[in-house]
Order: structure tokens, then C-alpha cells, then sequence
């Protein structure tokens, strides 16, 4: 943030600019940050930290991105169908049955619940659904 | 005081009108489920229906928030007394000896203290409501850009000094959720700052997606992969009734709960959170028996539980009377009152008498659903844990991603989401908490803006702050609790969170 600031007028103590209260948060968090890595030798160290849900905790991410880039290409229905279709099946490898069926009654049923009942505008996606 | 009360009739003829009250309803299961569900906290909650309120009217609208806000409150209750799972996370102190009276068998009256707890003190506290937000009001139209840039400095400095773990690293997680603040266009120049090109990030970053993935998002990252849907203990109507002796030992933890509750959620951060931490450490200090805590001791559910439900109304005083939010979910309130044309403030109860009134004779009618609502239904609620979880999240995930999204319709906020999300798992993962990013992104314009605008009052002089009295003494208090929590450092004394056991809650939170 202190490299991008350089683009905006950062005005004087007296009259700070657009950029002179982000560089002072900037340094301030830089000298936080120093602070607890001089610190750092009283804290637990970072192979007592458990990681063992990175799978689920990746498979999740990437849905979510996945969501980012589908939602209004894709529409709602779609987007939630394929990426709860691949989260109970290929994540939690739940049978093909109960996962499509679990991924499409969530899918349309809570359009119609937000988009039909309590109006919440969805995107419709180019297939009409 | 004649004043109030005919005030109050106002507020009720506009409360029990079929449409609010129904309104009223719904807020109250929504709050529950939401409270119920671990994940799924009252701010996913209310940003999931804060689009369906747009189409409502504004009285409708706040009554349908605020009833899962503290109806969240209650619903959390259930499944920390049976089931050790905190639904969110103002129940984490409920688990420790409401769990132990279940496997005892006495879940039920942990559940009906915990229910008739959080209606006392949900009452209580909105007297207090409606009796401080008016004067408070009044006090504040004497506020300019100094007084108000000491509140929002004085409630930062509060919020770190009052969290559980390392004033540091609130600081710092303070100073994060600033910086992501400045996002946007600079209100007095019309620069863009750090928008990357993004039209979207014109407007600043959401407080709803931050909020989503630091809280929601991020516990869902937490807990997924957990493999069976645990044990539900479901008690019986009949076996819901209190002994005379639980009565009587609940009787003064439910009236401290609540004066402490009411007060601690007047500060802004995560009051509710705050206030059950320092109220089971209040009542463990107080007990002539504190070994009983952790074994069963039913003021430790009492307490805390009335102390949450208490918290909530009291982060409504700030947010009606000052116009500004002690926490994220007064935010998204707050955000929700804008869209209908209000903005909070001093002059809102002067100029929109029914819509204060209206919220207030709400609330007491909501807490009354509640109770109704909770004790007979509670096997109902806790059904909905029967559920895997291998399904929930998954669905949860759906509804994190919905709400986000229909905010302003941008799947830019999706992005958004995902990526505080992962900040905020990192940090949980690595002891930081995430309640100060969110405040420091909600106070960063209005911080900001008060600052410049005094020192454009004063031709650049910083003596301003320090000329008017009552920001002198707010930045003064500031100061004053900067100090104290670096004397533990300076001299090895042990920290007031220390003595008052709450560390050892965080850290039992992380667990």
C-alpha cells in the first residue's frame, strides 16, 4: 500500500493528503508486525499447529473461486449445483445418488426460496436457469 | 419519564401491528436456527436476509435484524448446554458447565435458566435502551469531527484492551482492518485509492463479505472434514423445571449478567462475545464455591448468558443515538437503515419517533418469542444437528455465498469473501482475532474523515483534539488503557484479563 500511494498527493502534516493516513496505517502495521517477530520466541512453536483439515480447507477455497468466475456466467442454479455436487461427492465422497439429489434440491430450492419467495435478485445464467 | 411511556405506547401501536409482529417472528427463528447451526453466526445470519429487507418498510426491516441478532443469542444456548458445540460464539463460556449439568442430567433446567436468563436480561437491558439512547442522543448533537474521531479512536483502544488475548496483535489486526478501509474513493479529494482497476472496489470493500469470510467462511475452513454429526441429548418438557436451589443460584448471576451484558456492549467490539468471558469470571471470583465451575455450576450458564443476550441491546445505544456501530452487526444494521433513507444519528429519534419506538416495543415482543419459541421447541432446533456435517457445510457454504452476493449483486464480493476467508482462517489458526479487521474496516472512513475535517477546522492545528473537552477526555481514557495494558510488560505484574480468567477462556475457544 505504501508503493501504490506513490500515484496520490500525500499533503502535509498540517494538511494531510489522500494518501497520508494509509501510509501512516501502513508503517504502523509494519511496526506492529516487527514487534511480534521480535516477540515471536515466547509464542508456540509452528509445528505444534494441526493441519489436518488442508483438504477440505483447499477443496473449499477452490469452490468458492470457482463460484468468483461461474455465478453470472453460469447463473445461480448452476454455479450452487455443480459446486455442491462436487464437495459431496468428490470431497466427501458421498454416493452419486444422494449427492446429485442433495446438490439439486439445494440449488433450487433455495432460488426459489430467495430469488421467487423474498425477491432477492439471483443471476439467471444463459441456459434460462 | 410520562414522556416515555407515552413514547412506548407509540412504539407498541407500530409492534404488535400484524405485519411487524410476523416480521418479529420470523427474525426469531431465523436468530435461533442461526444460533443453533455452528458456523453460521447472527452476521452471516443478517446479511443473508438484508437483501430480502430491502422490499420491506423500514420499521419491518429493523425488527426482522435485530430478531435474529438476539435471537441468535438464544439459539447459540441449545447446543453449547447440550451438545458441547458453541452455535456461535458468545456460547463458548455456556459450554463448560452447561455440558456438565447434561451429563449430569440436568440439561433441562440448564436450558430453561439459560431461556429465562436471556429473557430477563434481553428486557432489562432494553429499559436501558430506552432510557440512555435518548439523553445520549441529545449529548451527542454537541459532537463535531474531534469528538467524534476520539469515540472511534477511544473504541478501538477499547476493543484491544478489552480482547481476550495479546493487545498487540488487536492492534495490529486494528491497523489491518483500517488500511482496508482506505479501499476506495477518498471522500474529500475524489481520488481513487487502491482500487487495482476494479470499478467495484470504488465504493471501499463491503463490510458484509469481510465479515462473511472473516467469521463465517473461515469457521467453515475450520471445522470441515469433521467426519460424524455428533450426539444429540434431547430432554423432556417435564424435565425442564429448575430446582428451588437452581433458582435461587441463578437469581444474582442473571441481575450482574445483565448490568454487566448492557454495559460491555455500549463499548464497541464483540460485545457479546466479551461480556459471557467477563461474566463467568466474574460470578467464579464472587462464588463462595468456585470449584464447582467447570463441574456443573449453574451460574456459570446463568451469567453469561444473560450477560449476551444483555450486549446486544446495548450495542444498539451507540448505533441509534451516536450513528455509530459498535460492532459489525450494528454496521450491517446500519447499512440496512441507509438503503431505507435513515441515517442514524442524534436526530434520529427526534425526527423518526416511530421507527425508535417501533424497534424498542419490538424487542421486548421479540424476547417474549423467544422464550416461548425456545423452551417447548428446543428438540425442534436441535434436530437440525442431526443433519452430517459433511452436508451442512456444504449448505452453509451456499448460503455464505448467496448473501455476499445479493448485497450489490457483484461476484467481485464472492472474491472478496474467499480471500478474507483464508486471511481469517490463518489468522484464527495463528491466535489473531478478527473482530478488530472488521471494526477498523467499519470505522476507517468515518475515522478518517473526522480527522481531516478537524484539522481542516483548525488550519492544521492538532491542538483541536485537545482544546475541546470532551475529546480530551475520551483520547485521555484512550491513552490511560494504552498504558495500562504495557505496565504488565514494564513491570512483571499479572494483566487484569489474567486475574479475571480470561485468557484461559480464549484459549479454550481455540481449542
Amino acid at each position: 500500500m505504501i508503493w501504490e500511494s506513490r500515484h496520490l498527493p500525500l499533503g502535509t502534516f498540517r494538511q494531510p493528503g489522500p494518501a497520508y493516513v494509509p501510509i501512516l496505517l501502513a508503517a504502523l502495521l509494519l511496526i506492529f508486525g516487527a514487534i511480534l517477530i521480535f516477540t515471536a520466541g515466547r509464542a508456540p512453536s509452528l509445528s505444534s499447529l494441526r493441519w489436518s483439515e488442508w483438504r477440505h480447507t483447499l477443496a473449499i477455497l477452490l469452490t468458492c473461486v470457482f463460484a468468483v468466475f461461474a455465478i453470472e456466467r453460469l447463473g445461480y442454479r448452476l454455479t450452487v449445483l455443480l459446486a455442491l455436487a462436487f464437495l459431496v461427492k468428490g470431497v466427501e465422497k458421498r454416493g452419486w445418488i444422494s449427492s446429485l439429489a442433495f446438490a439439486f434440491c439445494m440449488a433450487f430450492g433455495s432460488f426459489f426460496l430467495f430469488y421467487t419467495i423474498l425477491r432477492v435478485p439471483l443471476p439467471q445464467g444463459p441456459f434460462g436457469f | 419519564m410520562t414522556e416515555t411511556l407515552h413514547n412506548l405506547t407509540i412504539g407498541f401501536s407500530v409492534a404488535l401491528a400484524p405485519s411487524v409482529l410476523l416480521y418479529a417472528f420470523i427474525g426469531c427463528v431465523v436468530g435461533t436456527l442461526v444460533g443453533v447451526l455452528p458456523g453460521i453466526g447472527p452476521l452471516a445470519g443478517i446479511s443473508l436476509l438484508l437483501p430480502a429487507s430491502f422490499g420491506l418498510d423500514a420499521t419491518s426491516a429493523m425488527v426482522l435484524l435485530a430478531g435474529i441478532y438476539y435471537g441468535a443469542m438464544y439459539g447459540g444456548s441449545t447446543t453449547s448446554i447440550l451438545m458441547r458445540i458453541p452455535g456461535e460464539a458468545a456460547s463458548v463460556m455456556t459450554c463448560i458447565d452447561g455440558y456438565e449439568m447434561t451429563r449430569k442430567g440436568r440439561a433441562g433446567p440448564a436450558l430453561a435458566i439459560a431461556a429465562i436468563g436471556s429473557y430477563i436480561a434481553g428486557t432489562v437491558s432494553v429499559v436501558g435502551l430506552m432510557l440512555l439512547a435518548p439523553p445520549l442522543a441529545s449529548f451527542a448533537l454537541r459532537f463535531g469531527p474531534p469528538e467524534y474521531f476520539a469515540l472511534l479512536m477511544l473504541g478501538l483502544l477499547v476493543l484491544a484492551y478489552m480482547s481476550g488475548g495479546s493487545m498487540l496483535k488487536s492492534l495490529a489486526m486494528a491497523a489491518l482492518g483500517l488500511l482496508l478501509g482506505m479501499i476506495g474513493i477518498d471522500p474529500m479529494t475524489g481520488f481513487f485509492r487502491f482500487s487495482y482497476g476494479l470499478v467495484e472496489l470504488g465504493d471501499g470493500i463491503g463490510v458484509v463479505p469481510v465479515a462473511v469470510g472473516l467469521f463465517g467462511l473461515s469457521e467453515i475452513l475450520l471445522t470441515a472434514g469433521q467426519p460424524t454429526a455428533p450426539e444429540v441429548k434431547k430432554p423432556r418438557l417435564n424435565e425442564l423445571l429448575p430446582s428451588r436451589q437452581e433458582w435461587r443460584a441463578s437469581l444474582w448471576p442473571i441481575g450482574r449478567g445483565t448490568v454487566l451484558g448492557f454495559f460491555i456492549g455500549i463499548i464497541p467490539g464483540s460485545a457479546h462475545i466479551i461480556s459471557s468471558f467477563v461474566s463467568y469470571a466474574v460470578e467464579k471470583r464472587l462464588s463462595k464455591h468456585p470449584e464447582r465451575f467447570g463441574h456443573g455450576a449453574i451460574e456459570g450458564v446463568a451469567g453469561p448468558e444473560s450477560a449476551n443476550n444483555s450486549a446486544t441491546s446495548g450495542a444498539f445505544v451507540p448505533m441509534l443515538a451516536l450513528g455509530v456501530p459498535s460492532g459489525p452487526i450494528p454496521a450491517v444494521m446500519i447499512a440496512a437503515m441507509m438503503v431505507h433513507g435513515i441515517s442514524p444519528g442524534p436526530l434520529l429519534i427526534s425526527q423518526q419517533p416511530e421507527l425508535f419506538w417501533g424497534f424498542i416495543a419490538s424487542m421486548y415482543v421479540g424476547n417474549l418469542v423467544l422464550l416461548i419459541l425456545n423452551l417447548p421447541l428446543v428438540g425442534i432446533f436441535v434436530n437440525v444437528l442431526r443433519i452430517p456435517y459433511p452436508l451442512l457445510y456444504p449448505a452453509i457454504l451456499v448460503f455464505c455465498v448467496l448473501g455476499v452476493y445479493a448485497v450489490n449483486g457483484s461476484a467481485v464480493d464472492i472474491g472478496i469473501m474467499t480471500a478474507t476467508g483464508a486471511l481469517g482462517y490463518l489468522l484464527r489458526k495463528f491466535d489473531f482475532e478478527t473482530a478488530p479487521v472488521v471494526l477498523g474496516l467499519i470505522l476507517a472512513p468515518m475515522m478518517e474523515m473526522s480527522f481531516r475535517q478537524s484539522l481542516a477546522m483548525s488550519s492544521g492545528s492538532y491542538a483541536i483534539f485537545v482544546n475541546r473537552p470532551i475529546a480530551l477526555v475520551m483520547l485521555a481514557v484512550g491513552l490511560a488503557l494504552l498504558l495500562l495494558s504495557i505496565v504488565p510488560f514494564l513491570i512483571k505484574t499479572v494483566d487484569w484479563r489474567q486475574r479475571l480468567g480470561l485468557e484461559a477462556a480464549q484459549e479454550k475457544e481455540n481449542a
